[in-house]
């Protein structure tokens, strides 16, 4: 009877699972010796993260002087990074608050790994500002906090102190959703095998969750106010980095269409970035019965609907840079698509806009090598869409006299390839030791009537129960 | 002084949820549910109440917003004032960001630690039924013997939905089942 009701649906998890299976298959990566394939990225992740801290404390002990910063040029690479991050961060909440409001389902085999990546892009993000403060460990002073010079408050009128407050909530509210979504699958781990030094961590880490019903049904009501939370805050975040730029009067910057045009190209920057690990990590996991071709394709639909959405917003600039009348704003989109950058704005549109139009193609969706390649040159056309934003625009602006240029310097390309080294090297230990899929979430998703004790359905007391279940998959 | 009480195990959310209904028609006392996932409409057939926990949202959203909202007026235009690009003193949509984050924040991490010390959870606790695979892949059925409780009825009316096994335990009123 159940099985009537979903005929036509392909279920979200393939091969058949019972809950057991869910436990063994995503808890087996945490038992099996990583493969030589994990050893290597590791490896390399760590180099990249030793060459960075390497440039980090160097940079700090000279002085941000090592960068290739000038009069003209205030912001470049390090605010580029910055941003980059941040806006990749911001589709582990999309996947993990936003279409959970949403009641998508599919979302239970990825958001645990989608919100590791947004925890690990934020870390990497609030590298560069503390970086650019020159003197890191005065960050407290953005803090408002009694002090014997007056008391002098921070000045809450400035974007940059929104821009504190939003990464911080930010950063605190993710690692909150996170760990409070893990808590079932660590107590989960801990009963697998009661007694082992692992067990007792577990145990520690779990809080003592018992799966009580009354718990259960108190956690779902937190989960659902984190994820209304997250909504507006993930939202809020990167429409206060966008005012950074929007608050100035940079021709370029100071525009209306600032916060969604952000918002949109980070949610499309992180898709990519989703795309990019777990397509890994479903072959380097044997996760491919979790993520399915059917999850990549979901994700490949929002691709091509934020990369609309980022085009427009390329045509919208152009369109009121023009309808403006302002010379200095039509200026600086000339400069932007013909001046001394241009090819980096051509790489930005040609990897944001055109190529994910290729995701129409339901062939191209299903080739998972094919979307790989897409999704690495999207997040490299994603990096291009801030440097050019924020270089083109401020290396061209009002006074000819005071036109510059700009090209980063070693260690401001090795900082950056620090972070780098830094995000796999978390995502790769992530993967290692934690359940890299939410299973107490994916064992609500699976069928309810599947074989095995198919038997029962005969029975009185059981029919009834599954028919108002059957169409949730 | 524990508490004596009769734990039933399932092997199927469709099984563990008829047999939590019949036994609250029958007037058994359900003591718990214990389950891998949540099992939609649990709560209706255990009878539970809607959660509090909203309200502390509310509460500490609403401190969160009012404490900034005032902090901000009063460090910028009775502290301190500073002149900023000529706005005004009290300029409060510039204010508006820093008001929603620490909203959020407060609400949002108050509401997981109301959570937690409600549902007993802190480093350390014991789980008192992690030997039955609750967190795997099976479900337990807790009731209550009260006075007046008749053991072989209740077994009866649980046999219907297929328990694995029954077994009585003892169970200590200060650990998190009782709750």
């Amino acid at each position: 009877m159940a099985d009537a009701l979903i005929v036509g649906r392909v279920p979200l998890i393939a091969g058949n699972k019972v809950s057991a299976d869910v436990t063994r298959d995503v808890l087996s990566a945490l038992d099996t010796k990583p493969s030589a394939l994990w050893w290597g990225g590791l490896a390399l992740s760590m180099s990249a993260l030793g060459l960075g801290t390497l440039a980090i404390v160097y940079q700090i002990s000279t002085g941000i002087g090592t960068w290739g910063l000038n009069r003209t040029v205030g912001w470049a690479f390090d605010i580029t990074n910055f941003v980059f991050w941040i806006g990749i961060g911001h589709a582990g909440t999309l996947i993990s608050a936003i279409l959970f409001l949403l009641r998508q389902r599919w979302r239970t085999s990825v958001n645990r790994a989608a919100e590791a990546m947004t925890l690990f892009a934020v870390m990497c993000a609030g590298l560069f500002p503390l970086i650019h403060m020159g003197r890191p460990w005065m960050f407290f002073w953005m803090l408002p906090y009694p002090n014997d010079r007056g008391s002098l408050w921070v000045n809450f009128r400035s974007p940059l102190v929104w821009d504190f407050f939003a990464i911080s909530t930010y950063f605190t509210i993710s690692a909150v959703f996170w760990y409070v979504g893990l808590i079932p699958d660590l107590a989960t781990v801990r009963d697998r095998e009661p007694g082992t030094m692992r067990s007792k961590i577990f145990g520690f880490l779990s809080l003592g969750w018992t799966g009580s019903f009354r718990t259960w049904h108190r956690y779902e009501v937190v989960y659902l106010i984190l994820a209304a939370l997250g909504t507006p805050l993930v939202l809020s975040v990167h429409t206060i980095v966008s005012t950074d730029f929007a608050t100035g009067v940079v021709p370029g910057w100071h525009t209306t269409i600032f916060p969604p045009y952000f918002v949109a190209g980070a949610i499309f920057s992180g898709m990519a970035m989703v795309l990019t690990l777990m397509l890994v990590a479903r072959k380097t996991m044997r996760l491919e019965d979790y993520i399915t071709p059917q999850h990549i394709d979901a994700m490949c639909s929002l691709v091509i609907l934020t990369s609309g959405l980022v085009g427009l917003a390329y045509g919208t600039e152009f369109f009121i840079a023009f309808y403006s009348a302002s010379p200095y704003e039509q200026f600086a989109f000339y400069n932007r698509a013909l001046g001394p950058l241009a090819w980096g704005y051509w790489i930005m549109v040609a990897c944001n806009v055109i190529i994910p139009q290729l995701f129409w193609f339901t062939g191209v969706r299903r080739n998972l090598v094919v979307v790989f390649v897409i999704s690495l040159l999207i997040n490299v056309g994603m990096w291009f869409e801030r440097f050019i934003i924020i270089v083109a625009s401020l290396q061209r602006e009002y006074l000819p006299s005071a036109w510059s240029d700009y090209a980063p310097t070693l260690i401001e390309i090795t900082t950056f390839i620090g972070t780098l080294g830094l995000f796999f090297t978390l995502f790769l230990l992530f993967c290692r030791f934690v359940p890299v899929i939410a299973i107490a979430e994916v064992k609500g998703v699976l069928r309810p009537a599947h074989g095995g004790h198919a038997a029962h359905d005969s029975h009185s007391g059981y029919s009834d129960a599954v028919t108002p279940e059957a169409p949730r998959s | 002084m524990s508490q004596r009480v009769l734990v039933s195990i399932f092997e199927r959310e469709g099984d563990v949820l008829q047999a939590t209904k019949a036994a609250r028609n029958a007037g058994l006392p359900i003591v718990d549910v214990f389950c891998p996932y949540v099992v939609h409409g649990m709560d209706r057939a255990m009878g539970l109440p809607h959660s509090r926990l909203p309200w502390v949202t509310f509460v500490l959203g609403l401190t969160g917003a009012l404490s900034m909202s005032i902090f901000q007026y009063w460090a910028s235009a009775v502290d301190w004032p500073i002149n900023v690009g000529g706005k005004p003193w009290h300029s409060w949509p510039a204010f508006a960001p820093v008001i929603f984050e620490v909203t959020v924040l407060l609400g949002g991490v108050g509401t997981v630690l109301a959570f937690l010390v409600w549902a007993g959870l802190k480093p350390g606790a014991q789980s008192p039924v992690s030997d039955l695979r609750v967190t795997d892949d099976r479900f337990a059925l807790v009731l209550g013997q009260g006075s007046g409780f008749n053991r072989s009825a209740a077994e009866s009316l649980l046999q219907k939905f297929h328990p694995v096994f029954i077994e009585e335990r003892d169970i200590d009123p200060g650990q998190q089942v009782t709750r």
